[in-house]
């Protein structure tokens, strides 16, 4: 009978402790802010982080204080920046953004600088000697923003990855994650995009690969709002200026503009 | 000795002497874990200093009156019992009541429910057979002690970021490399306040 007095003791201290708990949490619970609960509520929860805070509890809070603006959510996208708006009673504007990979490189049209065989990452790859391609600046293709994808929008077809725009929610991990600084989150609204990220110019650009911007500036000297310009010897435009007219896609010799 | 240079010593002791980390290698953990950057390791050590005063407080009646003389034994759970729904509690009464502090503390005070140090402390109370006012302050000195310690490394910490670190010891060994070091400099203090 020894051993009953001891559970008796724990029991009653246990309970004491947890009738504490109870009793504080009923007298002195803070009420959450009804506005934070209703905003968290209207977020998709994913937890993705690509607002810039810790999850959706953190930036439902950043939200009801005032301190961040309601279209911060990607995976929610419009709609949850809508319903957010409502709930704050404010208006957005909002743009859909989607992943772009600027390169059109593929097997056949991009040249092998050597036979790679390590590990299958663009990461790895890109290590040894800026990757086994000829164009440096070129997608690798071993698939690291498909791998790193939560929502498996992007998908390798013939070794390349290819973003679904509809399943896209512009969250930004494949942004970071390529290492060769491919990818960019662009409006959907862009209808007139740069396929390629090459840097370098004249002919050994021209050697490496078909759809390569060489800088010519056809482009430049076809558009006639002046949106597209050739900077560090690659065509960027400027999307405020584009009226997506087209004359710089049939402009350009090498099918860089798409 | 009179009282007061009795307190005084006991602080002096269990701020230096017998520092919690660097000493007793009690509340590593938090220790390595959130002493990157000198803000949070304030927080941190705020908050177990708080704690441990606070559990001192409970768990000393409790041990004296309630276990002693026949269950000592159930000393290590019920503390831990203790403990863990005082942390509670408190998380719930700075919630309604000095919310900057909740804010301030954030996360930091729910990862003290299980700090070997806090636990270490209130039994070490025991074991000391401290009296309830020393045990008081013995437990605030080991919470200052505690707060020192990581506002030191989190300095430490600070300038590793930007050392030049040889590869095979980048990120934990050099830290745990600066921690013997650190630890190594109060061994100064063994001898001060008894």
């Amino acid at each position: 009978m020894e051993i009953v007095i001891p559970v008796i003791i724990v029991g009653i201290i246990g309970f004491i402790a947890g009738l504490g708990l109870s009793l504080a949490s009923k007298f002195m619970s803070v009420p959450t802010d009804e506005k934070q609960q209703k905003i968290r509520d209207a977020l998709p929860g994913a937890n993705c982080g690509a607002c810039g805070y810790s999850g959706c509890d953190g930036y439902a809070a950043a939200v009801a204080s005032g301190e961040a603006s309601p279209d911060k959510c990607a995976p929610g996208g419009a709609a949850s920046a809508a319903a957010l708006a409502e709930i704050l009673g404010v208006e957005v504007v909002t743009e859909r953004k989607t992943a772009f990979i600027a390169c059109g490189g593929t097997c056949e049209n991009t040249k092998q600088k050597f036979n790679y065989d390590g590990m299958q990452s663009c990461t790895a790859a890109s290590l040894v000697s800026g990757g086994p391609l000829e164009c440096e600046y070129g997608c690798i293709g071993f698939g690291d923003c498909a791998k790193v994808c939560p929502f498996g929008a992007i998908t390798m077809q013939n070794g390349r990855p290819v973003v679904c725009g509809d399943i896209c929610v512009g969250c930004g991990k494949c942004v970071y994650v390529c290492p060769k600084s491919l990818i960019s989150l662009m409006p959907e609204t862009a209808k007139v995009r740069v396929n390629c990220s090459n840097k370098a110019k004249g002919a050994p650009v021209v050697k490496a690969c078909s759809v390569s911007c060489i800088a010519c500036k056809m482009c430049e000297r076809a558009c006639e709002s002046g949106a597209i310009k050739v900077e560090n010897n690659l065509a960027v435009i400027d999307y405020s200026l584009c009226t997506a007219c087209g004359k710089c896609k049939s402009a350009c010799k090498r099918s860089v503009i798409i | 000795m009179n009282n007061s240079t009795t307190i005084a010593s006991i602080l002096l002791a269990a701020i230096l002497t017998n520092n919690m980390v660097l000493s007793k290698f009690l509340g590593i953990c938090p220790f390595l874990g959130v002493s990157k950057k000198t803000d949070t390791a304030f927080s941190m050590g705020v908050a177990v200093t708080l704690v441990m005063v606070v559990a001192t407080a409970v768990t000393w009646p409790i041990y004296h009156f309630i276990l002693a003389p026949s269950y000592t034994y159930l000393e290590t759970i019920v503390f831990i019992l203790v403990i863990a729904a005082i942390v509670q509690l408190i998380e719930t009464v700075l919630k309604k009541y000095i919310k900057p502090l909740y804010n301030a503390l954030g996360i930091y005070l729910p990862l003290i429910t299980t700090n070997c140090a806090v636990l270490g402390i209130t039994m070490l109370n025991i074991t000391d057979s401290l009296n309830f006012v020393q045990s008081l302050f013995n437990a605030l000195g080991a919470g200052l002690g505690f707060l020192l310690a990581m506002l030191l490394f989190s300095g430490v910490r600070e300038r590793l970021e930007t050392a030049d670190i040889p590869e095979f010891l980048k990120g934990l060994p050099i830290t745990l490399v600066a921690a013997a070091l650190v630890s190594l400099s109060f061994l100064g203090f063994a001898g001060i306040g008894g």
